[in-house]
């Protein structure tokens, strides 16, 4: 009688074991193995000091960067479902995407959260510069978390050409001129022309720096397929990485640093 | 039995692991750098598709001296100009970082939107970041007569190309 009670017992059951690996924690041994053994909350640690929940000292804003960047993913990929990067289709379907499109509201979403994402990674380095949290050991985080600045910048700066509006063609007609203007690598940079073998210039229209952006001479179709490409699938794959060993190097640091 | 006797089975001794492993790295290493250099080279694209440089813009009388014609700024991205004795074609491209500026008649210069800069009929820079003057592009004409157009050929103020003949038609 007693065997067949327990057996009924759900969180004895096979189910729950071959799902969960462990008992149900009756102890704080217990509650780290059912954590360690999860996937899900393994990504966070077992147990932080008390200030580092203190929304006064981090504001919450790297994780709010987080946060804000997962809401980009999940609607982003919505939007692929309707849009087509080409020059014929591009704005017609983002004004479709706000007015036909069921629940409109996701391209909004994805338009005004791209601006949040910039303000809050902004937020997180000021907060981390006024707190100190760069000093030692923690340098080396402060230098992945510049490549994460970086690459956010790279994900708002190629998402602002999708639209295919006046706005956007023009913004990045001035910004990958300023690639052209790159030292060395740039045709109209600063000493493009030592960039030569004899008197071949290795730094031309056709192999400069506002080329390999665009992969054409001027802002044009070939941009915006490039651009989507690098919006969609190589720039968040590149910041996922560094996400990863950013927040690895929190927790190696010893966790989020205490007040000074 | 092993026979230890011979070469070939005897274990690998630290020093010759240690050079295979060598080769192994520069092999690996070198790998991974040639096609990092061609993942690349694959974004430099070969061949463009872009609208042909060269166009005909009709006939030199049907510009009026003293005026800008904004006709073919549309579809070629040039302005033709015609002054008491000549005719230019001025690229409707800002020397600063590369929008079209808009010609303002009651003005009288071209201004671009992007950063405001200015630049008077000639095209000659005045007011704004642009650091330059706006570029002229080859003028002639064509056997029917017809103004010739050639925006693969530009033609810049500050070294002087503004001299050249193939930068403007006497009228
Ligand atoms: C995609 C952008 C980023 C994300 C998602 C992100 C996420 C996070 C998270 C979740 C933390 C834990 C503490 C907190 O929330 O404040 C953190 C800490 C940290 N972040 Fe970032 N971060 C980003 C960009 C940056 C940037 C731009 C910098 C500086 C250049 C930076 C430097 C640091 C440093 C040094 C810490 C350790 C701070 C401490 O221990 O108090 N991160 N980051
Ligand atoms: S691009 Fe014309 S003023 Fe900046």
């Amino acid at each position: 009688m007693a065997e067949e009670k327990k057996n009924k017992n759900p969180f004895k059951s096979v189910i729950w074991k071959s799902i969960f690996r462990v008992q149900v924690p009756q102890d704080r041994r217990g509650r780290m193995m059912q954590v360690l053994n999860n996937v899900f909350l393994h990504l966070h640690p077992v147990s932080i000091p008390k200030h580092a929940v203190k929304v006064k000292y981090t504001w919450c804003m790297g994780g709010l960067s987080f946060f804000v960047f997962l809401v980009l993913t999940v609607t982003g990929i919505l939007l692929m479902f309707y849009y087509v990067p080409t020059t014929t289709r591009a704005y017609t379907d983002v004004i479709d995407l706000a007015e036909t499109t069921p629940l409109g509201i996701m391209r909004e979403i994805h338009r005004w959260g791209a601006h949040l994402m910039v303000i809050t990674v902004w937020l997180h380095m000021f907060r981390v510069f006024m707190t100190g949290a760069y000093k030692p050991p923690r340098e080396f985080n402060w230098a992945i978390g510049v490549i994460l600045l970086t690459l956010t910048m790279l994900l708002s700066f190629t998402g602002y050409l999708l639209p295919w509006d006046q706005l956007a063609i023009w913004a990045i007609t001035v910004g990958s001129n300023m690639a052209a203007a790159t030292p060395l690598l740039g045709r109209e940079g600063p000493g493009a022309a030592l960039v030569s073998i004899g008197d071949i210039n290795l730094v031309t229209p056709l192999s400069d720096a506002k080329y390999g952006l665009l992969g054409e001479r001027e802002v044009r179709g070939g941009a915006l397929l490039r651009f989507y490409v690098f919006h969609c699938i190589a720039f968040p794959v590149v910041i996922v990485v560094f996400m990863a060993v950013h927040f690895w190097r929190v927790r190696k640091d010893g966790g989020v640093s205490g007040p000074l | 039995m092993v026979d230890n006797t011979s070469n070939t089975d005897a274990p690998l001794s630290r020093r010759g692991f240690l050079s295979w492993m060598t080769v192994a790295w520069v092999f690996f290493a070198a790998a991974m750098g040639g096609f990092l250099t061609m993942c690349g080279r694959f974004l430099f694209p070969n061949v463009l598709f872009e609208p042909p440089s060269s166009f005909k813009a009709g006939f030199p009388d049907q510009y009026s001296p003293g005026a800008v014609s904004v006709d073919w700024k549309g579809k070629h991205r040039v302005w033709i100009v015609r002054t008491d004795d000549r005719i230019y074609a001025i690229l409707a491209r800002c020397t600063h970082l590369g929008c079209t500026p808009n010609w303002l008649p009651n003005e009288s210069k071209f201004k671009c939107p992007c950063h405001g800069s200015g630049f008077r009929m000639s095209g000659i820079n005045f007011e704004g970041p642009a650091p330059r003057p706006l570029e002229r592009v080859r003028i002639g004409l064509a056997e029917d007569g017809q103004l010739l157009i050639d925006k693969s050929v530009t033609f810049r103020q500050e070294k002087g190309d503004w001299e050249n003949p193939d930068s403007y038609l006497m009228t």
